[in-house]
């Protein structure tokens, strides 16, 4: 059956960020200070798997061979 | 002796390494299609410079993933050399040919100047026919540039003397001022555990002609041309 599986992969933690700072600076000059900001990159993808395990375990080898770089990157994966 | 310049969708300094190679250097080079593969035994394969993809996902990263890039990983394990410039040092970084990443400069807008190098490494293919601690200087040109490496694998890099070239100013200081994109220890070049493949953000066969301002980098091909005439090194066949 198809399942609806949402990756987010973000920098790990300490990591630069210069994306995060340019919009953090800009947010500032419109008026908005703020205390923290990151970003992440959002995948849906929809995909046929024997179960929710099976779609799990299809979606950590995407992350681990193409869409996350290990030395830089974490990711979550939550199924639907 | 045969060298190969693998082109991707995308390359785009492709044919400035072709004419290096033939033009400046004078060995016989195939450009060769990244769809065709590796048809025959090279001696050495350049991985040059461009927008693979248009650097969708991250720079490199898809590139990395193609057939072609299997062969070259095992030519490169079979002794055979491979020289990543700029993207085709970010597609060698996410092919796992050496450790670390090239990612979003510190400052995160597209360089492209001139910059200092200051040679670290004098015994590897590629850089044999410098002198220890020679300032050079060759053009950047790239928006996803800074090396970033855990501490451990800088700390081995280092210690193995697998760091080929550091950012520096005109008289060889590592300072941060002369570091354009933020990378780990003004780190610019680096050797994979055999010394086998070098991946580098600066553009060497834009430095390789005195018509061009610059001939510092032309003796990095020398240097893997001197290396193959000594040693002999070729890739597997297919």
């Amino acid at each position: 059956m198809n399942y609806d599986v949402t990756i987010t992969i973000a920098l790990k933690e300490g990591m630069l960020n210069p994306e995060a700072r340019a919009i953090r600076h800009a947010l500032a000059n419109l008026g908005f200070p703020t205390e923290g900001l990151s970003t992440a990159r959002l995948y849906r993808i929809t995909l046929d798997a024997a179960d929710a395990a099976a779609a799990e375990e299809e979606a950590r080898q995407m992350c681990e061979r193409l869409l996350a770089n290990p030395v830089i990157h974490h990711y979550t994966i939550e199924v639907e | 002796m045969k060298f190969a310049v693998v082109q991707f969708g995308g390359s785009n300094c492709d044919r400035d390494t072709y004419h290096v190679l033939t033009d400046v250097c004078g060995v016989d080079t195939d450009l060769v299609w990244y769809k065709d593969g590796l048809r025959r035994p090279y001696d050495a394969v350049v991985l040059p410079g461009g927008f693979s993809y248009g650097d969708y996902l991250r720079a490199g990263a898809i590139a990395a993933r193609t057939p072609v890039m299997a062969e070259i990983v095992r030519h490169a394990k079979s002794g055979g050399l491979v020289l990543g410039i700029c993207n085709g040092a970010q597609i060698g970084s996410e092919a796992g040919l050496v450790p670390g990443t090239f990612t979003l400069n510190a400052y995160p807008k597209f360089i492209s100047r001139h910059v200092y190098l200051r040679v670290e490494n004098t015994t590897s293919p590629f850089t044999g026919l410098y002198r220890e601690g020679e300032v050079i200087r060759v053009p950047i040109a790239h928006k996803e540039g800074r090396y970033v490496a855990s501490d451990d694998v800088i700390a081995r890099l280092k210690g193995d003397g697998r760091v080929a070239f550091r950012f520096c100013d005109e008289h060889g200081n590592t300072t941060p001022e002369s570091n354009p994109n933020g990378s780990a220890e003004n780190i610019t070049g680096v050797l994979s555990e055999a010394g086998n493949v070098l991946a580098m953000m600066p553009h060497p066969e834009r430095a390789s002609e005195a018509a061009l301002g610059s001939e510092d980098g032309v003796k990095i091909f020398n240097s893997m041309i001197a290396h193959i005439e000594e040693h002999g090194h070729r890739g597997p066949m297919r």
